[in-house]
């Protein structure tokens, strides 16, 4: 029965039944705010006396009390560890967030990141001083760029979308320095992530949305009306495509997009999130490919932390490699080197990202990962995450209702036609789903397809636990054809909350704690 | 293959259900001159030791920070990490959770959210605060962009105190957006001239207190004047520690707060990852860029958080989003709220109390070395001194004694060589502080 999944009793359960005193359920504990527990006056670090030496602020002290709550030791791991026991999390199972891309974390790359070589440098020490950790950026460089075939990277971008940043800052130099600032329109499939015409906005480009034809990809009529619209003297100054898209399919016309692309004198930005697509088997180089951004967290495995940090080197083609943002890494003989200002630098370098030389914390990361793999691992990586996206697709398509006919790539693509007149919405669905003990996949992502669920198992999931999983997904897709729908109104009853009002939080936002009424009252 | 949990039987099993052959069929759609043949040219898969030895080996060709006297800041600020702070941010249920986009099995993330978003507005003395930027010199970028969509004006003035990489990344967002920045004179002691600067056409002032050289600056009629003309205050940090010392910018008159989180939880790390703080005036909380965590309730009436004001995001309105940001810096600002929830009020000011008094102390010692002259009158945990030696060659020659004596200003700008930035903080030990003046003193005379 192991075997056949985890099926669940669609139970309906009013947890309003069981009442306890504290409002804890066994190990899963009621937590207060930290500003209900802890008290100013409290500290758990112990530091030495201050001496009362001179003060030299200038009369700009600080009067009265800022109000932070202070925890002893023993408070603040039992708070931090309760909260920690209601989230989902990869170490947990199965995170089948679709474009998100939750794989497995290896453990060594964080003893690596923690070495003292990488975490205790500061940014401004003297070069001299960071010899291993400048060898280390360089070497990673080597990697990326080996790994797309492009002739540069900058590795300094924050995150995915800063990445997207600096390769549409570049391309927009590139077009001034080339004296066509005239090109100001970026086009942008409706299938494009969020980012990207929030990017292209950022960048002062405006943007021209091109649909999807009924297959998912570029519809390649529209794509070439628009360029010979735009005429001789065009105003197009790129395009902004993510490959594989955000519809988990390869977009085969990609070549000949950038061929059209750069016969009107633009760039080719193409959104590396989906990157871990490809990674040993297909080089975004040799797809014509001008600027991509590599998620390091989601491709090569930093872990997400509740929300980041990311990071978003970005691969540059010959035509805007002189334009990357300093700082950056030279090797000289046998010396490395940071070139930090304009004046030290042999390009016309658009200029500064981000304070210091980006997110050292994942480089040394992703560069652990990408050798522990090996080019051989980073192959078979890609083909297993594509392979497990097949296998949902393939497990699930007689009881769900995949978007696009064929194969996928990395992330298989359902809609909603399978929840037709069930009265079960999408929502429900993903909601079910926690209960089942799974977080849910992506959803109403794309906006291309209607109710769109988009699985993304990664290679990190063996055959049983995907087995599970189509198991579960499969009863799911029974129970609402069968009209249950009950359960999937109530879902999710396991959780540490049911559902959540995000309405309310979003028409009368309350963004921090502030002390009760008669609290605040007693302290005037 | 260690991280591959499938084997070739499973594989083919697999591939057998998809009913394909073989694996070159799921890439069948790229096309032909595109697909590798064979292996990328770059090493094949190693064992664990072998990684780890790599790494240590790289990892020992630098110099770490607490291995030597250590005087380095600018924007980047050694101190004490509690313990307890790396253990809880290894949890596997933080480090390993994705952006809590399903608040009912993301309460942790969530209400560590809510809870950071209160301390950084308590310290920074402003009514809200977001979940976090990616660093102080990006969240300052995006306050003047915010700055000109509040304000709907285009002049930014950036105050001459600006740490300079502040103002270079400010002004890379800015030169495609059509804001015009005012020409810095990146000197001490010119903070104050900003306010002759502000016009009716300003959209922001952006100080920074205490600035790069480490003057406290009085933001208050810096405020009033930018107040009555329209403008904003956009104040800046780079040491958290020093609002437990100094007035908040806040009670200054702020509009906007913007500065680094690194001080407090979060590591060195070269430089990054960081952690950007961004708080702002209640009226402005639907123009600030990033994640925002707020209360609400679940079906039970239980009290519950969720990610929220999200109309201002670029998954929902794309194009004209406040910003293109669709990320925070999760772990790092969990590791500034740990650390910040075991220092507490009391805590955080004796922590600030012991950075300044140490500073002052080595500022003494400086100043009675013959060749070397604190220009400081006010400062927190960070001095500039003037040498009478380019101040790039005195770090080097400090560095090859051991010591890691500061930042040269000619890292950070141009010109301005004789200039040395000197940080101080509870970590340094008097020992530290002697063998610095000492070598010193040595290499000036």
């Amino acid at each position: 029965m192991k075997n056949q999944g985890r099926p669940t009793a669609p139970v309906a359960v009013n947890m309003n039944e069981r009442e306890t005193v504290s409002g804890s359920k066994g190990l899963q504990q009621t937590e207060p705010l930290i500003f209900e527990v802890g008290t100013p006056r409290r500290t758990g670090i112990d530091f030495p006396k201050p001496k009362g030496r001179a003060t030299r602020l200038g009369g700009q002290e600080r009067e009265g009390e800022i109000g932070l709550p202070g925890l002893s030791e023993p408070e603040t791991l039992r708070h931090y560890v309760r909260l920690s026991q209601k989230n989902y999390a990869i170490d947990l199972g199965v995170y089948p967030l679709g474009s998100c891309t939750m794989k497995h974390n290896p453990r060594l790359n964080e003893k690596v990141a923690r070495m003292p070589g990488f975490a205790d440098v500061h940014p401004l020490q003297p070069q001299s001083t960071v010899q291993g950790a400048l060898e280390l950026m360089h070497e990673l460089s080597h990697w990326l760029m080996t790994l797309c075939n492009m002739p540069a990277v900058a590795l300094t971008p924050k995150a995915g979308a800063h990445g997207e940043l600096c390769g549409m800052m570049a391309i927009r130099a590139r077009l001034d320095a080339d004296g066509a600032s005239h090109k100001r329109r970026v086009l942008v499939p409706e299938s494009a992530h969020g980012t990207n015409p929030a990017t292209a906005v950022q960048c002062g480009f405006t943007v021209d949305e091109i649909p999807a034809n009924s297959g998912g990809r570029v519809d390649m009529e529209a794509l070439r009306a628009k360029i010979s619209e735009s005429g001789e003297n065009s105003d197009i100054a790129g395009i902004m495509l993510t490959n594989p898209n955000t519809c988990g399919l390869f977009e085969s016309d990609i070549i000949e997009i950038a061929d059209l692309i750069h016969g009107v004198g633009g760039y080719f930005y193409c959104d590396g999130a989906n990157f871990n697509a490809l990674v040993g088997r297909v080089r975004p180089g040799d797809l014509g490919v001008d600027a991509m951004h590599i998620n390091l967290h989601k491709t090569f495995s930093t872990p997400h932390g509740g929300g980041g940090p990311g990071s978003g080197p970005t691969v540059l083609s010959d035509a805007l490699k002189d334009y990357a943002p300093l700082p950056y890494v030279v090797k000289d003989g046998e010396q490395f080197k940071l070139v930090e200002t304009a004046k030290g630098a042999a390009s016309d370098s658009f200029g500064r990202m981000c304070a210091f030389h980006g997110q050292m914390g994942m480089y040394s990361r992703a560069l652990t990962y990408m050798m522990s793999h090996g080019s051989d691992g980073l192959k078979q990586a890609t083909e297993d995450a594509v392979l497990n996206a097949n296998y949902i697709q393939a497990s699930l398509s007689d009881v769900m209702t995949p978007a696009f006919e064929g194969t996928c790539m990395h992330e298989a693509l359902f809609d909603d036609r399978f929840l037709k007149d069930t009265g079960v919405e999408t929502l429900d669905f993903a909601k079910a789903m926690i209960d089942e003990g799974y977080h849910p996949m992506t959803m109403y992502f794309p906006l291309v397809v209607h109710g769109a669920m988009l699985i993304e198992p990664t290679e990190s999931e063996s055959k049983g636990e995907l087995d599970r999983f189509i198991s579960s997904m499969r009863s799911l897709a029974l129970r609402a054809k069968a009209g249950m729908v009950e359960s999937f109104k109530n879902a999710p009853v396991y959780a540490p909350l049911r559902r959540l009002d995000e309405t309310r939080a979003a028409r009368k936002p309350i963004l921090r704690w502030t002390p009760p009424a008669d609290e605040a009252q007693a302290a005037e | 293959m260690r991280y591959l949990p499938l084997n070739q039987n499973d594989r083919a099993a697999m591939l057998d259900v998809i009913g394909v052959d073989n694996i070159d069929a799921l890439f069948h759609n790229v096309p032909e001159s595109a697909r590798l043949k064979g292996l990328v040219d770059l090493p094949q898969h190693q064992s664990e030791h072998a990684v780890e030895r790599h790494m240590a080996k790289l990892s020992a060709k630098s110099v770490s920070a607490s291995s030597v006297p250590f005087f380095c800041g600018a924007g980047a600020y050694k101190h004490h990490i509690p313990a307890t702070v790396d253990h809880l941010i290894q949890r596997s249920e933080f480090l390993t959770a994705y952006t809590p986009y399903q608040p009912e099995i993301s309460q942790g993330t969530l209400q560590t959210l809510f809870e950071f978003q209160t301390q950084v507005a308590l310290l920074t003395g402003m009514d809200v605060a977001n979940a976090s930027m990616y660093d102080g010199s990006t969240a300052c970028a995006e306050a003047v962009v915010m700055a000109k969509r509040v304000t709907r004006k285009s002049k930014a003035i950036l105050a001459p105190g600006l740490h300079p990489h502040y103002a270079a990344a400010t002004q890379t967002l800015a030169s495609t957006l059509d804001i015009q920045i005012d020409e810095r004179d990146c000197r001490p002691g010119r903070d104050s001239h900003v306010i002759d600067h502000i016009t009716d056409e300003t959209a922001c002032v952006v100080v920074q207190s205490p600035n790069v050289f480490g003057e406290i600056i009085d933001l208050a009629p810096i405020a009033e004047k930018a107040h009555a003309h329209k403008a904003l205050l956009i104040a800046v940090f780079t040491e958290p520690v020093a609002l437990g010392l100094i007035k908040s910018p806040g009670e200054q008159g702020a509009d906007i707060v913007v500065g680094e989180g690194q001080g407090l939880g979060v590591g060195l790390n070269f430089g990054g990852p960081h952690v950007g703080l961004f708080a702002c005036r209640q009226k402005l909380v639907r123009q600030m860029p990033g994640r925002v965590c707020g209360e609400t309730v679940d079906a039970n009436g239980d009290r519950g958080f969720v990610l929220t004001l999200s109309t201002r995001e670029q998954h929902i309105r794309r194009e004209k989003a406040t910003s293109n940001i669709c990320t925070n810096s999760g772990l790092c600002c969990l590791a500034f709220t740990i650390h910040m929830s075991l220092l507490g009020d009391a805590g955080l000011k004796q922590m600030a109390v012991l950075n300044h008094e140490y500073a002052c102390h080595m500022a003494d010692i400086i100043d009675g070395i013959q060749g070397a002259e604190v220009l400081n009158e006010t400062f927190f945990n960070e001095f500039t001194v003037k040498l009478n030696k380019p101040a790039a060659e005195v770090v080097q020659q400090l560095a090859d004694k051991g010591i890691l004596g500061g930042v040269p200003v000619s890292r950070l700008t141009d010109g301005q060589d004789d200039l040395l930035l000197v940080c101080v903080t509870e970590t340094s030990t008097d020992e530290d502080m002697h063998v610095f003046g000492e070598a010193l003193a040595e290499i000036l005379s």
